[in-house]
């Protein structure tokens, strides 16, 4: 389709959006939380009346604030970098991926933006129980807008409800429910929301500590680990949960990338889960180098996990991409020659179509239709270009997942002492919560690297490798705008990040006598 | 009854919905209109503060309807947003950026240890509602003038100039359709501000403000006669109904007026609020010209992109390459898709009512000084 394809500028692209796409991560999922952590503190006010969880919730909103500006301007790029930088991709799923986009604005960001206004500066303006269903509002916009732009992502990873249209080389709708109620969408909803939900109990878990460390606000602080602990090892719990349920649809539907988080390069009926592992950068397909320079395995688990039967199959690297007859997998060396039928095909039938060749029209159709499941396999110039960086998506998923795991207990530890009335003394546990905060957000940024390094060379899984999704434009202009935007933002982090540490110093109003 | 609409019905209404929240946009940038105005009105802390604050409670509102445009423009028309975004690459980062510095503006400008100083944030909110609001028109200019992009077989863009889009401000029509938008925000700003602020004792301010009015509409008067004139004289992009072929039809806009009368109601009606709402600001000393302002540059602008987009019109053309343009039969979704989001545009009433509703409760007391600097002061910009 596009005779020389630029690779730099490829690069580029995809650079511009991990920068951008992990950049506004930092934001949104303190913003996906810590909204509902001041609808239940503001709801505890409402409830009992008490004016301390009146100006508790006052704080976190503050903090709630600086965050979500930064998590709107890093949010307005990443809508339209689809069309700057994707512009084939824009084009060709614009039909199915513009949709949830638009519903996005029409039903989720409204409700954030009206509401803000009341919940920020309504206190004085509306009641009491108009300004408490502004701020649910607003956590309930800000999570629906979350699900929106997931569902845009697990079209991504699994596209369905679609068809390819030969005459506009394009994939068209077919079925919106499909689309919105794929596996993928729920799952990814369910987890990333679910994930944010974890960072931001630690982050007024770890803000609270260092106030019970300075014996400054500690009332406000043991109300707050209270309400944060509940909801973070609730959120934590189904966080694990739902990563259990994405690791079983990759089984199904991304196999590569469930092969290439846990580095298995020839697969097997008692696959194992590497618990730890350092893994052979060198090693390709096909070759009989070690995968790992050291690792320590649990037999089998894999089996269990990935099928949810022990002693199943679970397929590597390597069967993905040869082929094995015994399981029935169909490789990419063949998917490619069956692809390139499919290219040939198309431009065959557009040709005819054009020289108004009705009877090689149809003939040309009628072979494309039999290969143009394989169409984005024809684009592949290599097998090898089908396997993703295995060692970026193997750590990063191991790295989640350990943190992940870990989280549940710290959660349990927070609420075990906040029960037993001696959290205000348990000053060990402070430093934990604190790192487990930083942990949080390590691990939410290595969730979104295996989601979607973990699915390379797809821009659609299976249909369209991100080398043709690309705008036609000279990379220099890419690298200026990823140079603009990694300056832009992290002078707007820093910014950030003083604001919020000076207003953390302040503290709530109210004095330290509380 | 959504689901039996055809094709035409479909592309034709989404042109509508796209029109009416773009239309929608220009109404509020009121807020990017006072951004501009804060050093010229406001002459101490307070005044500043009170304008900040008023319109800082809306910033959100311009924003998200200027992403839901690009939202609805991506589900609707998504070759339009392919071939725009993608090819006027530099002109559509330049506007982005600026709206990335405005996100920020209002909540770090008065906050302590925020880096650069509330100076800069204020230049932040400054640069938006100057070199945003101009490139938004500069771009909305291309609408009629043209752009250099060629579309090959499978509809995948090649932009012809290395500018990527910024040489669109080359030309005086795009320019002055951009320098027009950029006063008529002030004109909004200072309409909005005079509504919704409380000036008593502060005879000064008001007065100021009010001038404002006057002096940004004079102002833009004759960035509103090139482009009328403009508009009605140059030759446009036509479609044959029959064929499909692009061609340059003399007057073409010009006929569209005539041809679709209600277009040019809208538009004279739209200029005629306007233009009241001013007089009564400034010499019958009423508050309330933005509510006829407002509405009036809604008009003007669904009378803009009614000509653009109707009437057998390419939307977005390309001047190197006619066949190229794009028309809202040529770039739309599939059918499915459209009925899929007509659905879902259902729901936008309720949305607007909401909005409604919230905007007149919040803004049923007017913004008093000691409102910014009582107990509650920490919750404001």
């Amino acid at each position: 389709m596009i005779e020389q394809i630029d690779l730099s500028t490829v690069n580029w692209a995809r650079a511009q959006f991990a920068l951008t796409a992990l950049y506004h991560w930092l934001f949104v999922p303190l913003t996906l939380g810590l909204t509902f952590l001041c609808a239940f503190f503001e709801t505890i006010y409402v409830k009992t009346g008490k004016d301390e969880w009146k100006e508790l919730a006052k704080f976190w909103m503050t903090l709630f604030g600086i965050n979500f500006a930064i998590g709107v301007a890093t949010g307005i790029i990443l809508e339209f970098e689809f069309g700057t930088n994707w512009a084939n991709y824009s084009w060709m799923v614009g039909d199915i991926f513009g949709a949830p986009l638009a519903i996005e604005g029409i039903a989720a960001f409204f409700l954030e933006a009206t509401f803000f206004a009341v919940m920020f500066f309504g206190w004085n303006r509306v009641s009491k129980g108009f300004h408490l269903f502004s701020t649910w509002m607003v956590a309930i916009g800000s999570n629906l807008s979350a699900l929106w732009i997931l569902v845009a992502n697990g079209w991504m990873q699994f596209p369905t409800g679609m068809a390819f249209n030969p005459d506009t080389a394009r994939f068209e709708m077919q079925n919106f429910f499909d689309v919105v109620f794929s596996p993928y969408a729920i799952s990814k909803f369910t987890h990333a929301t679910t994930s944010g939900f974890a960072l931001s109990s630690f982050f007024v878990i770890a803000v609270s500590s260092y106030y019970l460390a300075r014996r400054r606000h500690v009332t406000m602080a043991k109300r707050s680990i209270a309400v944060a602990a509940v909801f973070g090892l609730v959120s934590s719990l189904m966080l694990a949960f739902t990563g259990d349920e994405a690791a079983f649809i990759d089984a199904k539907h991304q196999p590569m990338k469930l092969a290439a988080m846990e580095g298995l390069w020839n697969g097997s009926r008692n696959a194992p889960v590497v618990a730890f592992g350092i893994v052979n950068g060198m090693k390709q397909p096909g070759d009989f180098q070690d995968p790992f320079v050291v690792e320590f395995k649990v037999q089998g688990l894999l089996s269990l996990l990935a099928n949810r039967q022990a002693g199943s199959f679970v397929p590597g690297i390597n069967d993905l991409v040869f082929g094995n007859r015994d399981y029935h997998i169909s490789g990419v060396t063949d998917m490619m020659k069956k692809g390139k039928l499919a290219v040939k095909y198309l431009a065959e039938y557009k040709n005819a179509k054009k020289a108004g060749d009705l009877s090689n029209a149809s003939r040309a159709l009628a072979e494309f239709n039999k290969y143009k499941k394989y169409l984005g396999y024809g684009h592949l110039d290599l097998p090898k270009e089908s396997v993703p960086p295995v060692a970026i998506t193997f750590y990063s998923f191991h790295l989640m997942a350990a943190v992940g795991t870990a989280m549940i207990l710290i959660f349990f530890l927070y609420l075990v002492f906040t029960a037993k009335g001696t959290i205000d003394r348990t000053t060990w546990l402070y430093p934990i919560g604190i790192l487990f905060f930083i942990l949080a957000y390590i691990a939410g940024e290595a969730g979104w690297i295996v989601a979607e390094v973990g699915r390379q060379p797809w821009a659609i899984q299976g249909l369209l490798p991100v080398k043709m999704a690309r705008t036609d434009i000279a990379p220099v202009n890419v690298k200026l705008t990823f140079f603009m935007f990694l300056v832009t933002f992290t002078l707007l982090l820093i910014a950030e990040i003083k604001i919020m540490l000076k207003q953390i110093q302040i503290g709530p109003k109210g004095g330290e006598a509380k | 009854m959504i689901g039996s609409l055809d094709t035409v019905t479909l592309q034709k209404l989404w042109w509508l919905i796209g029109s009416v929240v773009g239309s929608l946009f220009l109404f509020l940038t009121f807020v990017q209109g006072g951004q501009t105005l804060l050093w010229q009105l406001g002459k101490n802390e307070t005044e500043k503060s009170l304008i900040i604050n008023s319109i800082g409670r809306k910033w959100e509102l311009t924003f998200t309807t200027l992403v839901l445009f690009g939202g609805a423009l991506f589900a609707a028309f998504p070759k339009f947003y392919a071939t725009s975004f993608g090819g006027a690459y530099w002109v559509w980062i330049a506007i982005l950026f600026t709206f990335i510095v405005q996100a920020v503006s209002f909540e770090y400008r008065k906050k302590p240890d925020n880096l650069f100083g509330s100076t800069v944030y204020e230049a932040f909110l400054f640069i938006n509602g100057t070199v945003g609001i101009l490139l938004i028109g500069t771009a909305v200019g291309t609408f009629f003038t043209g752009s250099n992009f060629v579309l090959n077989e499978y509809n995948l863009v090649r932009w012809t100039t290395p500018w990527r889009g910024l040489e669109a401000a080359q030309n005086i029509f795009n320019v002055s359709l951009g320098l027009f938008l950029v006063l008529n925000a002030r004109v909004l700003g200072a309409l909005y501000l005079l509504n919704n602020i409380d000036f008593s004792g502060m005879d000064t301010f008001k007065t100021r403000t009010r001038n404002a009015i006057l002096s940004n509409f004079i102002a833009a008067l004759p960035f509103l006669l090139i482009v009328l004139i403009g508009l009605l004289t140059m030759d446009g992009f036509n479609v044959n109904p029959a064929t499909g072929t692009v061609s340059m039809m003399p007057f073409k806009y010009l006929k569209n007026l005539v041809e679709m009368p209600i277009v040019l109601i809208i538009l004279l009606a739209g200029l005629g609020l306007v233009i009241f709402a001013v007089y009564s600001a400034k010499f019958q000393k009423r508050d309330s010209g933005i509510w006829f302002a407002g509405p009036g540059t809604v008009l003007v602008g669904l009378s803009v992109f009614f000509t653009a987009g109707y009437n057998h019109t390419a939307f977005y053309p390309s001047k190197v390459d006619l066949q190229s343009s794009l028309t809202i039969f040529n770039a739309s979704s599939s059918h499915y898709t459209l009925t899929a989001m007509t659905y879902v545009a259902l729901i936008i009433p309720v949305v607007l009512a909401y909005i409604a509703y919230v905007w007149k409760l919040m803004d049923s007391k007017k913004l008093k000084a000691e409102e910014l600097e009582g107990p509650e002061a920490s919750e404001n910009y």
